[in-house]
């Protein structure tokens, strides 16, 4: 790469910098490139993350694709018996382009590492604890005061379903609720094998292990009622391991938890 | 280097002798070995389970194109994937590469004779035949084959949840194929470190041999810890052994990270050699010498090691991995796989580049691999796999970069090819199999990326037509019909090719390393006169004596630039004691 070259680089530089700006600072509302939002204060701190990421992301691929439809175009063989001169390194440029991505990857892992905190951080004292166990294959969820006492379960009712595909809503799967606006603490483990229990509007998936417990935080801000997976293959019946939850008002929720332990506690 | 001193030295009269003298047939396949024969031997196979596993993904998207799939049931919906995985990442991209392309190419690029054990090439391919071909024999269990996921998480694989001959089947045959990648590994590093030609230092080699030499050490880094822990599951299985058991005091959660520990250094044995053929091809193409080569070399170095540190990232959803470190290893892998991006694009910089086939799957794969890389950093990153672990988007990620790989496969194909058989692929149906696979291959897996980001998970046999995923499946599965005929059409341009030949000649592409000083295809040992090593580019050198390589490496003695074409050459000047390496080297 001569003189020319790399001028032409700063200048795409540049422009995908200043647009990348504009794309910040033109919205309050980052894209999603396809994404969930989040529906937790959780998934909202990993929504932002993506956002930004990918817009990084795009930025370098766009000036890398780039570089390179130039290259084949403007480098095409036009003369059957043209040989190019025959240089074969230029250390400033290549000292750049390594020490250029070493910054970025510090950038971007600065900023992982505060989000991973956000939301792998455990709230103290959660407003609701529920134990969520995984098995073949259904789920269920385990409501517990603050003693470890189960108040009130939710569990899938046919553990052996039926070879029909329905949709996560279904009444034949489990939907379990949650509070709007605070912070319920969830113990994660497995009976059997590893399965994945994965709500995509919360932008979060956990792997149920057997014999380790896993707990994390749930922050709905976001009232509705959302799907969820077993995400981990976990044998003949993964595809219909499936569940839903509803984030409700703290007052129906505390209803809602009240109809189930007299129906639900066992 | 004076080991090759004691190489036979046969007279051109004495060489075809010997190589009349050998069987033919049937029985040169089964008894030969010359490292021509294995890998050609290792090439066909593979790429029979290639087509194999290709044919079982078209039936995985034909289930998936629409809700409520009932073409397949769940059960071999499940074999299905597990097969299709297994298949390709065992017994396809690992082995064509370092069992095929490299085991014929290593040698003629460093001017060897053969490998440096024979015998222990010819049983590394032997294992390789027997353990995909047991593998594949699940199917004829009265269970099912092995249906656990290629992975094969603990404890769903141990023998209450998957019982059968099936599953056992599988996992002696990847122990087989675990030892015939370790020999291979052995015999490929031994070869690299003592059979070079003279002249042919480390820092001359092309980068394909470089990347073949690091893809070596990698598999002796990885293979020995699969292999120990498929003994362990074995173990689990039939003696009780409850390593993977948690009723028996054992941890699940080691499986994971023994089988990671293999996996991820193994996504490098995968790309590391398609590397190399990229590079290589790219500077061919564009008539230049390889841009930035010791970064190149030091690149791909620090991707080996970097690799035995990031297993985890593919356990960051267990919720037992330190995060930050193996995000940030993760992450720092961008920047020597950066350095080979900027490399490629330096090399065809104010080159002359020309679009054979050859060169057009090698755009397609940097093309490819970059949305394979960047997806990949963002994977890299725990909250983002948090939202998309073990979904379509992981599923798409991995896809792009084996596909990426795949061309890189093509890419050395239709290079090599000419010199395997002394025969040319036509490049009509080459370009097509091009654009068909480069387009396929995008409108098969970009859509699953957004498939992903709206929750679909992967390995699920059937979805309902209320969960919005049908749309993006459909064109996933169109997309996948393009990458059947792009296959189709590169076996008929096989077919046309043995029929109807196109002789190649000695050097079709202009290219520049050893093997095509050679004949196509080359003689029983190889070579029966070897040009001078004065640079990375000794056929080069000899073909083009007025475009030698420039500045850093202008060769310090006036006598070697007075012998254009390598005719007398200063011995002295060499500092290799003794050999003589012009034109009549052969008659050593």
């Amino acid at each position: 790469m001569g003189k020319r070259g790399v001028g032409k680089l700063r200048r795409i530089a540049q422009f995908s910098l200043l647009s990348a700006i504009a794309l910040g600072l033109g919205g309050c509302s980052l894209p999603t490139f396809g994404g969930f939002r989040g529906a937790t204060t959780q998934g909202q701190t990993e929504f932002k993350l993506w956002s930004w990421m990918t817009i990084a992301g795009l930025v370098v691929a766009i000036i890398v694709w780039g570089l390179i439809l130039w290259a084949i175009i403007a480098y095409r063989r036009r003369d059957p018996n043209h040989i190019p001169k025959q240089f074969h390194s230029n250390v400033p440029i290549e000292v750049l382009y390594t020490v250029i991505p070493l910054i970025i990857v510090g950038v971007i892992f600065f900023y992982t590492f505060v989000a991973e905190n956000k939301i792998d951080a455990i709230a103290p004292n959660p407003a609701a604890r529920i134990t969520v166990t995984g098995f073949q294959w259904g789920w269920s969820f385990s409501y517990q005061d603050s003693s470890g006492k189960q108040v009130a379960l939710v569990e899938t009712a046919q553990p052996k379903p039926p070879l029909l595909a329905a949709s996560p809503f279904s009444s034949q799967y489990p939907r379990f609720d949650l509070p709007l606006g605070e912070t319920t603490q969830i113990t994660l483990v497995s009976h059997d094998v590893v399965h994945t229990f994965y709500v995509p509007a919360f932008n979060f998936g956990r792997m149920a292990l057997p014999g380790h417990p896993n707990l994390f935080d749930f922050t709905p801000v976001q009232a509705g009622v959302f799907a969820g997976h077993c995400a981990s293959y976990c044998g003949l019946y993964h595809s219909e391991m499936l569940f839903s939850v509803a984030v409700v008002t703290p007052a129906a929720f505390h209803t809602w938890l009240n109809s189930h332990s007299t129906s639900g506690a066992s | 280097m004076t080991i090759l001193a004691d190489r036979p030295s046969p007279l051109e009269g004495d060489l075809a002798l010997a190589h009349a003298h050998g069987p033919s047939g049937f029985l040169k396949w089964v008894t030969s070995t010359d490292h021509k024969v294995i890998g050609k031997n290792y090439t066909v196979t593979a790429v029979i389970f290639f087509l194999l596993a290709g044919c079982m993904a078209m039936l995985i998207r034909a289930q998936l194109a629409t809700p409520d799939g009932t073409l397949l049931s769940q059960h071999t919906y499940n074999e299905m994937f597990t097969m299709h995985g297994s298949l390709m990442i065992y017994l396809f991209v690992g082995p064509v590469a370092f069992g095929g392309l490299a085991n014929y190419i290593v040698p003629l690029q460093i001017g060897a004779p053969d490998m440096a054990f024979p015998r222990l090439n010819a049983l590394s391919y032997w294992l390789y035949l027997g353990g995909g071909s047991l593998m594949m024999m699940g199917f004829l269990t009265t269970g099912s084959a092995a249906d656990f996921g290629w992975v094969a998480y603990a404890p769903l694989s141990n023998s209450i949840n998957t019982p059968g001959a099936g599953p056992d089947l599988w996992i002696v045959a990847l122990i087989l194929t675990g030892f015939s990648a370790i020999f291979t590994g052995v015999n490929l590093v031994s070869t690299i470190y003592y059979l070079r030609a003279p002249g042919m230092t480390m820092f001359r080699m092309p980068i394909f041999t470089w990347n073949m030499l690091v893809t070596g050490i990698l598999i002796l880094i990885a293979f020995p810890v699969f292999t120990s822990a498929l003994v362990m599951l074995w173990c689990d299985r039939h003696l009780g052994a409850h390593i993977f058991e948690v009723q028996g005091g054992g941890v699940p959660v080691l499986w994971q990270d023994l089988f990671w520990f293999f996996g991820h250094p193994e996504v490098y044995i995968l790309a590391l050699p398609f590397f190399g053929i990229v590079t290589d091809v790219i500077a061919v193409f564009s008539r230049k010498p390889i841009f930035g080569y010791r970064g190149m070399v030091f690149a791909t170095i620090s991707i080996a090691a970097l690799s035995t540190s990031v297993w985890a990232h593919h356990m960051f959803t267990t919720g037992v991995v330190l995060l930050p470190f193996f995000s940030l290893m993760s992450y720092l892998i961008a920047v020597p796989t950066g350095i080979k991006f900027f490399n490629w694009i330096g090399t065809m910089w104010r080159g002359s580049v020309k679009f054979d086939t050859p060169m057009l799957f090698c755009i397609g794969f940097l093309g490819t691999f970059l949305v394979g890389g960047v997806t990949g950093i963002l994977l890299a990153s725990p909250p983002i796999d948090f939202a998309t672990h073990d979904t379509y988007f992981v599923v798409a990620h991995f896809h792009s970069v084996v596909m990426a790989l795949v061309m890189g496969a093509f890419a050395g194909f239709f290079y090599w090819y000419p010199k395997m058989t002394g025969r040319m692929l036509r490049e009509g149906l080459g370009k097509a199999s091009f654009w068909f696979m480069f387009i396929g291959t995008n409108v098969t897996f970009d859509p699953q990326y957004l498939l992903g980001l709206k929750g679909y998970p992967r390995r699920v046999a059937e979805y309902a037509a209320s969960d919005g995923f049908t749309t993006l499946n459909r064109i996933s599965s169109a997309g996948s019909v393009l990458l059947f005929i792009s296959v189709a059409l590169f076996v008929v341009n096989l077919i046309v090719s043995w029929r109807s030949p196109v002789p190649a000649g000695d050097n079709p592409w202009d290219a520049s390393s050893l093997e095509w000083a050679t004949t196509s295809p080359p003689p029983h040992h190889n070579f029966l006169r070897l040009p001078p090593v004065r640079s990375q580019r000794p056929v080069w050198d000899q073909n083009h004596p007025e475009h030698r390589i420039l500045e850093h490496d202008k060769p310090r003695v006036g006598g070697l630039l007075a012998t254009p074409g390598g005719g007398a050459v200063l011995l002295d000047d060499l500092g290799v004691d003794g050999v003589d390496d012009g034109p009549g080297g052969g008659d050593r």
